[in-house]
């Protein structure tokens, strides 16, 4: 089929055009593959242990990765505030304006990219095995939908998984942020704290929170998409995994303009 | 529908002329067969020809480009995951490859289409998965992972999976690759035992002939894309095609 188009005289131009019609098929592939993990996620067996399970591996086992960089990430946002403030005079704004950063942008961004590196490339290559090794036929062989039990279970615990992360990385970034601010000024916890929180309504962390569910299906999509259609052995699998860090980032990064467009749409005040 | 669409009766497999391609590689041209119920048949051929492609399609696994498969009287080849899960009910499949759940024990492996079914208490699915590790010679091998297992083992494993819902259809892809004589032979008696006591009908995919020749009934040669013969050992032994008169004399053991 795609060498209707390859008969081209212009050898670049075709392999242009096989290109676009490569990823244009492989966007379709995606898309069902994503309508029916609707589809299988109303159908009944729930699967609740291995949604558990696969919280746990997700959520639970990202902890640290995110304690650490949400720390980091706020120590150092929080030097650059300082030094931008500084020239106001306006330093009793430092943990407001880094709340703000944290809340609305800075945390479920570098949340979901570090979810599309550690969750993203562990399901890839996860399920890249069990398709090359097998396994996922064996599962459907054992009257197992393995689209039901594997993929539905893990895109489902990336959406749980990516708000509440969200919320840990923000008060990680809040943490790092004071600590940084301590060594400076001596501030108190609780009057850090007070300021963090006392410009911004509790409405204000809804949206930007809630947007990365939106992030969790994009990777659990991305990943598992790309881990139950993997092929070609060891090679495969690798491919699968560096793919659904890759893709998994991008599709964030561009939908996520999208999302903050629409939550200013939908809050005209500055929701997002 | 027209009559020809129907499963022809007391057999609970059937290929009817199944095509399959992989890109430009036919695998299987207009290829048909029948298992009858009870019965072991015997699928041989050379590396490459197809024969785990149709162990495949009998299970649902691959869907065909052209022609039906017909399991237990219904054409499967429409079915969707969920309907053929229906169907796989009734069916054990051991893979070339063992394909144990690499995350799980081997004991675990054996219990979870238990689990699934979720029948029996949590003790019982145990005990049971443990009788039929015993009867697959791997009796202390419950809690040991599966990458732990030599080939052989993974197989045996692998068959005492396929077997732990009982399964009216049993497809087996080479059973004895790996395995020595003896253990060979265990299986053998294992599956003989199966066909006989449980009325379970087999597919069985081997190289070792005279492994073959203990449990099969029927024997079909699979080349270029069909069955090149199919009868009796007896009778595949005294084919006029010189191919498959070879392979089933040139066969040792093991
Ligand atoms: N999933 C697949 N994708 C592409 N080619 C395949 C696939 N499965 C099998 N084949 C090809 O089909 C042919 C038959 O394979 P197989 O049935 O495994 O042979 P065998 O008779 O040794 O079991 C081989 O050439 C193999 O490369
Ligand atoms: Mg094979």
């Amino acid at each position: 089929m795609p060498h209707s188009i390859a008969s081209n005289p212009q050898p670049w131009l075709s392999r242009f055009l096989l290109g676009v019609e490569e990823s244009l098929g492989w966007f379709g592939g995606f898309c069902q593959f994503a309508g029916l993990i609707i589809r299988e996620s109303i159908r009944r067996p729930f699967e609740f242990g291995e949604l558990l399970r696969q919280v746990v591996a997700v959520g639970y086992r990202s902890v640290p990765l995110i304690v650490l960089s949400g720390l980091a990430v706020g120590s150092v946002l929080s030097m650059h505030t300082r030094s931008t403030l500084e020239r106001f005079g306006a330093e009793a704004m430092i943990p407001t304006a880094l709340a703000f950063a944290l809340v609305k942008e800075t945390g479920p961004l570098v949340t979901g990219l570090l979810m599309a590196g550690r969750v993203g490339a562990g399901i890839g290559a996860e399920l890249g095995g069990m398709r090359v090794t097998e396994q996922i036929d064996a599962l459907e062989s054992l009257a197992v939908n393995s689209v039901h039990y594997l993929v539905v279970t893990r895109v489902w615990a990336c959406v749980i998984a990516a708000p509440l992360l969200t919320v840990l990385m923000n008060f990680s970034g809040l943490a790092g942020g004071f600590l940084a601010e301590v060594i400076v000024s001596g501030t108190s916890f609780t009057y850090y704290l007070h300021t963090a929180f006392s410009s911004l309504a509790f409405a204000d962390y809804i949206p930007p929170t809630l947007k990365t569910m939106v992030f969790g299906f994009i990777i659990g999509t991305m990943s598992t998409y790309l881990g139950y259609n993997a092929s070609g052995g060891a090679e495969g699998v690798g491919r699968a995994s560096t793919q659904s860090v890759v893709y998994s980032s991008i599709g964030l990064i561009v939908v996520n303009v999208l999302l903050v467009k629409f939550i200013f749409f939908l809050y005209p005040g500055g929701g997002a | 529908m027209t009559a020809t669409e129907n499963a022809t009766p007391g057999a609970p497999i059937e290929l009817r002329a199944v095509s399959k391609s992989f890109g430009p590689r036919k695998v299987l041209e207009e290829c048909s067969f029948k298992v009858t119920a009870g019965t072991a048949f015997v699928l041989l051929g050379r590396s490459g020809t197809g024969k785990s492609v149709t162990l495949k399609l009998i299970c649902g696994l691959i869907k065909p480009d052209a022609g039906a498969v017909f399991v237990n009287g219904e054409d499967i080849t429409p079915l969707d995951s969920n309907a053929l899960a229906v169907t796989r009910k009734h069916l054990g499949f051991l893979f070339q490859t063992a394909a144990l759940f690499d995350s799980i024990s081997v004991g675990e492996n054996v219990a979870f289409p238990l689990r699934r079914r979720a029948e029996k208490p949590d003790p019982e699915i145990r005990n049971r998965a443990a009788e039929l590790l015993e009867s697959v010679g791997l009796g202390n091998e419950y809690d040991t992972m599966p990458s732990e297992l030599s080939g052989g083992m993974r197989k045996r494993a692998g068959l005492a999976r396929a077997l732990a819902v009982e399964p009216s259809i049993l497809l087996v892809d080479e059973p004895s690759a790996g395995l020595d004589p003896i253990t060979s032979s265990e299986i053998d008696q294992l599956l003989l035992k199966i066909k006989t006591q449980q009325k379970t009908t087999l597919v069985i995919v081997t190289h070792n002939i005279p492994s073959a020749r203990r449990v099969g009934d029927r024997f079909a040669f699979l080349d270029g894309g069909r069955l090149l013969a199919e009868g009796t050992a007896d009778e595949l032994t005294a084919s006029e095609n010189p191919l498959v008169r070879d392979f089933m004399k040139s066969q040792q053991a093991g």
